[in-house]
């Protein structure tokens, strides 16, 4: 129940086109003892009802759309609802039907920024595949108040765009392919990671 | 209570209404996307959460407007939009503009209270409403419908038409109340954008719709212009839900969406207007992803349905 001391307490997660196979590939890869929530908004449309459930199919922690005001626990996956901005406080979640930020609700940029207030610097930023800037901001501001930021390699995306804008935004991300960021996140529990030597994506 | 209300009382009113209708129009346009209306990088946190919350007190105390109990996370970025329009770069700038201008303060009371809806929202709403409580309402001789919280009516005609469809409408009374005048106004008028009305009939077909969705309303220059019918037996007034207390019983109460705005105390006083408000036995809609779990009234409510947040109080 409680959270690791002296290692991060919020893994949020950004993901656009390709997301699917992208999330299913993390969720299934991540131990079944996992005991830091993750938080994911992936864009979609208002009718995708079925995220929660391909993705729990594969995954040995709960698989949930978050409600608001809803508490945040470990052994959690915390997919935002679609046509909602999803939100983090301190410890659990609210969400928002303000107007679409850059096409798009729900909006990386705006749970990233949320997350980076509420649980800095206990943060891990993760952005995947996707064909827009979504998330370099919010993976920015994440990184500035000492979270730690992880991005999907480009070459293994699906879609490269939405890491490439986030390697500029955030030159210092961990740079993973897609079937090593799971084993990554079981293994920095409890840790603090550095920033990564700068890449050029 | 509210500064719209008050002025339109005054010796001014035909030019201070066309100038508000002005201003009405720019905030009330849709959205389809804005940049982020948040925090500068680089903007310090810690000062941040002092700032808005002196922000808030100061408009509370001078004003009486109380937006002390919103959510941080959303009532913040809400601030910044305003901020970054009225062309400042700090809360406290904001705050020193809103004082010493209430023209500034109404702008930015209506980036705080209004809530961008559609009709017909969630249509599996709509159909599980006709399934289960429908059914339920046909066995008063009358019916009490609290819309709370219904900005500018897109919901409350929604409803409307259903309870025509069902033959209820002409047993039913709709109180449909929202803390801002403006909006209320909009709501009363029934007038729409034209370009929304596609998306509006996909979601009334899906809502369970018995009809042609087009017989509701005559196309006017770009508005859509609703049947005064569906009005008849609906009573816009203006309340608050933060300080204004029970005003009757209802059978229904419908709040989709707006307590996503409000912080978790606040939520647990709003749920407790909502329960003395009730019938033994009524029924409290909450939105799509709202749920009464987490507040202090778990136990007094069975779902009636759980997805779509159709709760029946049971005691």
């Amino acid at each position: 129940m409680t959270a690791p001391v002296a290692g991060y307490r919020l893994v949020v997660v950004g993901v656009s086109a390709g997301g699917l196979f992208a999330l299913r590939t993390i969720v299934a890869g991540l131990p079944a003892d996992f005991d830091i929530p993750i938080a994911v908004v992936q864009h979609r449309s208002r009718d995708s009802e079925l995220l929660c459930e391909l993705l729990q199919e594969c995954a040995p922690l709960v698989v949930t759309e978050a409600n608001d005001k809803e508490p945040i626990l470990p052994g959690h996956v915390y997919v935002g609802p679609p046509d909602y901005h999803l939100l983090v406080e301190d410890g659990y979640f609210v969400l928002s039907i303000d107007e679409p930020v850059r096409f798009s609700r729900p909006s990386v940029d705006v749970m990233f920024l949320s997350a980076a207030d509420a649980y800095s610097p206990d943060v891990v930023g993760v952005v995947l595949t996707g064909a827009n800037g979504d998330g370099s901001r919010g993976l920015r501001a994440i990184v500035d108040r000492g979270g730690y930021a992880l991005v999907q390699d480009p070459a293994t995306a699906e879609v490269a765009v939405m890491p490439q804008q986030a390697l500029k935004a955030v030159p210092t991300a961990c740079v993973l392919p897609l079937e090593k960021i799971a084993p990554h996140l079981a293994s920095i529990r409890g840790r603090r990671m550095p920033p990564c030597r700068p890449v050029h994506a | 209570m509210a500064v719209a209300a008050r002025d339109t009382e005054t010796a001014g009113k035909a030019k201070d209404d066309e100038r508000r209708r002005r201003r009405d129009d720019s905030a009330l346009q849709p959205r389809a996307s804005a940049h982020l209306p948040d925090t500068p990088p680089g903007y310090p946190p810690e000062l941040e959460r002092v700032e808005v919350a002196v922000l808030l007190e100061a408009v509370f105390r001078h004003y009486g407007f109380d937006f002390r109990s919103y959510a941080f996370s959303s009532v913040k970025r809400r601030l910044w939009k305003r901020i970054h329009a009225e062309g400042l770069a700090t809360v406290s700038q904001l705050q020193d503009r809103v004082l010493h201008d209430p023209d500034a303060l109404e702008r930015l009371l209506l980036d705080l209270s209004i809530n961008v809806t559609a009709m017909f929202r969630d249509p599996g709403f709509y159909r599980a409403f006709r399934t289960h409580v429908v059914p339920l309402l046909r066995t008063y001789p009358f019916i009490r419908v609290w819309h709370a919280g219904c900005s500018t009516g897109e919901e409350v005609y929604s409803m409307a038409i259903l309870l025509q469809e069902e033959g209820l409408y002409d047993r039913a009374r709709i109180y449909a109340t929202d803390i801002n005048e403006i909006v209320l106004q909009r709501a009363r008028a029934g007038i729409f954008p034209l370009e929304k009305m596609q998306e509006y009939t996909e979601n009334y077909i899906r809502a369970g719709g018995t009809r042609s969705f087009s017989e509701y309303y005559t196309a006017l220059y770009d508005g859509a212009l609703f049947n005064s019918s569906l009005t008849r037996n609906v009573v816009f007034s203006q309340h608050n839900l933060v300080t204004d207390g029970s005003f009757s019983e209802f059978h229904v109460i419908l709040c989709r969406n707006v307590m996503i705005y409000f912080d978790r105390e606040l939520q647990n006083r709003v749920h407790d207007l909502f329960y003395q408000s009730l019938v033994q036995l009524g029924i409290l809609c909450l939105g799509n992803k709202e749920t009464i779990r987490f507040t202090r009234y778990e136990d007094r409510y069975e779902a009636l349905d759980l997805k779509e947040k159709i709760y029946r109080r049971v005691e």
